[in-house]
């Protein structure tokens, strides 16, 4: 590796509704003021950048003065929050143009906030929401489930430093997570099974 | 480099094994030799690497003539290394510097890798489709890519034998999470053979000139795991997008902004699955092919695995 090396590009983790909720944790690798923020994952990983493909189920711009766009995306274990303002136009334009019910796919950041019963929640400041297909929502169910239990298996590992902090942080097993992605992917074989498009999530 | 700190360099790339070796000592030991006893840089470089040797006390052959590694021409990853490489002559390319005296590709078993050689050196030429051993070549890194420049010091022989050059071909999955910029309509510069992408009309080598339109796609595959930077050109770009260059001149014109185009394109790229083909390029995978990925294939194994924990 060289010293001229551009900063390598945050990978996008592919982690499940249920599972990114719960990730309230966040942390920083190193002092430096623009260092990258990270998640911490309940299963065991750093993420400073997710990828999901889901239902938008509801769109609703919670602005005061200038538009703010909340957007609920719901994939088989629960529902993601994704936020865009004037500093993600490409995101709040899409969230103000489209009509759900529509698959969409969405790389972002995730932001955790406090709210005023000093609980915490983890959002997502998306880059980017496209509409997509059925498969491709379907196959990001199934990438999802198999990331997630790669992570679940990882997570006993001595070395795997990430899974140590989590267990400092949290109070979940990972066995339920094994749970969600049983169920994930079993309801993807009831859609598959039978018409398909009728069976688009709900709140 | 001048021609003596190339020789301190190599010889010092040599010893960095055997011994506490500074290459400005080296070269200071060179320059005595040449200015006061008037002999040439070739002889003054065995006279210095003899001392060198009697000091590690060290044979001849405990340091090969070039004492390199021989290195695999699509293993090169790191910058400023000598290294020794034996591969066949690919191509050969126009070189579009006087200083350089040919510019081509490299390859062997395990891929390719672009190679200079510079007027200065005086080097033999070599031939494409021939079969060379390299001494003493240095490696280069620009932007993500590795090459090879040949350098005074470079030893040269012409083997009596075939290579099968591999292609490293490589196919990578994932959803594409990212269009860059420098995507979709960009002019390029009209020059004989400079292919540069114009920015705000200007050419890098060639300053300002009249571009000429081309369709491109830089792009990003992630699969959770690792990202690979994709870039298609133009036949690829129509392909996957439905829209020609012509039609994207056309948008541009009626939209009097060039940048409708990648906007188009991102908006029917983003956030679906690809599976791309093609060579690695340092940091890009070249795309022979782009083609969209349907539904899942591993549901069943994948809720067996899950069932199984």
């Amino acid at each position: 590796m060289s010293s001229t090396e551009i900063p390598s590009r945050e990978v996008a983790r592919r982690v499940f509704a249920t599972e990114f909720n719960d990730a309230t944790f966040t942390f920083k690798e190193s002092d430096d003021e623009r260092a990258p923020v990270y998640q911490l994952l309940p299963t065991g990983e750093k993420a400073n950048r997710v990828f999901f493909s889901g239902t938008l189920t509801e769109k609703e711009d919670v602005g005061e003065d200038n538009e703010y766009w909340r957007g609920r995306i719901v994939d088989p274990t629960g529902t993601f929050f994704v936020y865009a303002g004037q500093y993600q136009p490409e995101a709040a334009r899409m969230l103000r143009e489209l009509e759900p019910p529509a698959y969409v796919s969405v790389a972002g950041k995730p932001r955790t906030f406090e709210t005023d019963d000093g609980s915490k929640t983890a959002s997502v400041r998306p880059e980017s929401i496209a509409v997509v297909d059925d498969s491709t929502r379907n196959r990001w169910v199934v990438e999802t489930a198999e990331r997630t239990l790669d992570r679940i298996e990882r997570f006993g590992e001595e070395s795997n430093e990430y899974a140590r902090t989590a267990e400092e942080n949290y109070e979940i097993e990972p066995r339920k997570y094994t749970e969600a992605v049983v169920s994930a992917i079993e309801s993807l074989e009831e859609t598959t099974d039978t018409t398909g498009s009728d069976a688009i999530g709900t709140t | 480099m001048s021609d003596l700190q190339t020789h301190a360099a190599a010889i010092t790339a040599q010893f960095s094994e055997h011994l506490e070796i500074d290459e400005q000592d080296v070269k200071e030991r060179l320059e005595t030799v040449v200015d006061e006893y008037r002999i040439p840089p070739e002889e003054a470089r065995r006279t210095v690497r003899n001392q060198y040797l009697e000091e590690a006390d060290l044979d001849d052959d405990a340091v090969t003539t070039s004492g390199n590694e021989m290195v695999g021409v699509g293993t090169i990853e790191t910058d400023e290394s000598w290294i020794d490489v034996t591969a066949k002559v690919v191509e050969l390319w126009e070189p579009q510097s006087e200083a350089i005296a040919q510019v081509g590709l490299l390859g062997d078993e395990s891929g390719r890798t672009k190679f200079v050689s510079f007027e200065t050196s005086d080097l033999p030429a070599i031939d494409e489709g021939e079969v060379y051993r390299f001494e003493n070549v240095v490696t280069d890194e620009y932007q993500g890519n590795y090459s090879v420049k040949l350098n005074r010091t470079t030893d040269i022989e012409r083997l009596d034998e075939s290579i099968e050059v591999g292609d490293d071909t490589t196919t990578v999955q994932g959803a594409l999470v990212d269009i860059q910029s420098g995507s979709g309509l960009i002019k390029r510069c009209p020059e004989d053979d400079c292919t540069r992408v114009l920015q705000n009309g200007r050419c890098s080598e060639h300053g300002s000139v009249d571009g000429e339109f081309d369709l491109r796609i830089k792009a990003v595959l992630d699969n959770g795991e690792t990202i690979t930077e994709v870039i298609c050109n133009r036949e690829r770009t129509e392909e996957l997008t439905g829209i020609t260059l012509k039609k994207a001149k056309q948008m541009a014109k009626d939209a009097l902004d060039t940048t409708v185009v990648a906007e188009e394109m991102s908006e029917e790229l983003l956030g679906s699955y690809y599976a791309v083909s093609g060579p690695e390029l340092g940091r890009y995978v070249l795309a022979d092919s782009i083609e969209p990925l349907g539904e899942p294939t591993e549901t069943e194994s994948v809720l067996i695995e899950a069932r199984s924990i």
